[in-house]
């Protein structure tokens, strides 16, 4: 299998930080988009997604954060990004995910900022 | 020895077979330096080509040819499958808008193209009722 992946969550009491392994594709998207889905129906609506361990992201997983950005904008959640390159910085902001959705480079910043 | 090299490489459409491709075209990238920006960006552009061939093509021997020709200062990335071609309303995007969501400008699907196109120094796009061939060049920068 060329592409290993993995999603790891840590809640706290009031926010959740997700934080994938591998490339964002449809098959890590959906998972990812899984996890969140059971973290916002149970209540949790102050999300971190830390890509730093995520090389590379595809319009696919692009699509599947936006659903997720949808999906809290439903409940007046947050969600911030944390760990992009550069590269995905700049795919994200053209994609208008950044007016959508805050990016900090670190997961302390990010989660402060929730 | 010449400072050119030329890689041909057919990948099956298969998931995640694009990685291949994207592995490729970085080796390449880093064997002339180019910094891990540009790395990415290639990398990034190259799945998104082999992405469209695989969802739209409908090619029948469902392969992907990538020929990379990496120079001192560039490389170029032609990428070609032999499909049915795509339409102007694939090209622009507006053929995979899908449902509305909340926001308009925050479109889920359509946008590979325009990432590459945001990324790279050049792209042609040639497409007939055989199939499409997608171009694309990164120009080495100074860091």
């Amino acid at each position: 299998m060329l592409n290993k992946f993995d999603i790891q969550i840590r809640e706290a009491r009031e926010h959740a930080v997700i934080e994938t392994t591998g490339y964002l594709n449809d098959a890590l998207g959906e998972q990812l988009s899984e996890k969140a889905q059971e973290l916002i129906q149970g209540g949790c609506v102050q999300l971190v997604i830390n890509l730093e361990k995520t090389t590379l992201i595809n319009s696919i997983g692009i699509s599947i954060l936006i659903e997720i950005i949808e999906a809290l904008e439903e409940r007046e959640g947050t969600l911030n990004f944390c760990g992009l390159s550069p590269t995905q910085e700049r795919t994200f902001r053209m994609m208008a995910i950044a007016k959508y959705a805050g990016i900090f480079p670190d997961e302390e910043s990010a989660v402060a900022n929730l | 020895m010449s400072d050119e090299h030329k890689v041909l490489l057919t990948i099956p459409m298969y998931p995640d077979m694009e990685l291949a491709a994207a592995k490729t075209g970085s080796v390449l990238a880093e064997l002339k330096d180019f910094n891990e920006e540009a790395v990415e960006e290639i990398q990034l552009a190259i799945i998104e080509t082999c992405i469209n061939a695989s969802e739209h093509s409908q090619s029948e021997d469902k392969e992907v040819h990538i020929q990379f020709l990496v120079t001192d200062d560039q490389l170029q990335v032609k990428i070609t499958d032999r499909g049915v071609g795509i339409t102007a309303d694939t090209l622009d995007g507006t053929r995979l808008l899908g449902t509305p969501g909340i926001h308009p400008d925050l479109r889920k699907r359509g946008r590979g193209l325009q990432i590459i196109k945001a990324l790279m120094d050049e792209v042609m796009i040639e497409s007939s009722p055989n199939g499409t061939t997608v171009s694309f060049t990164k120009k080495k920068t100074s860091e």
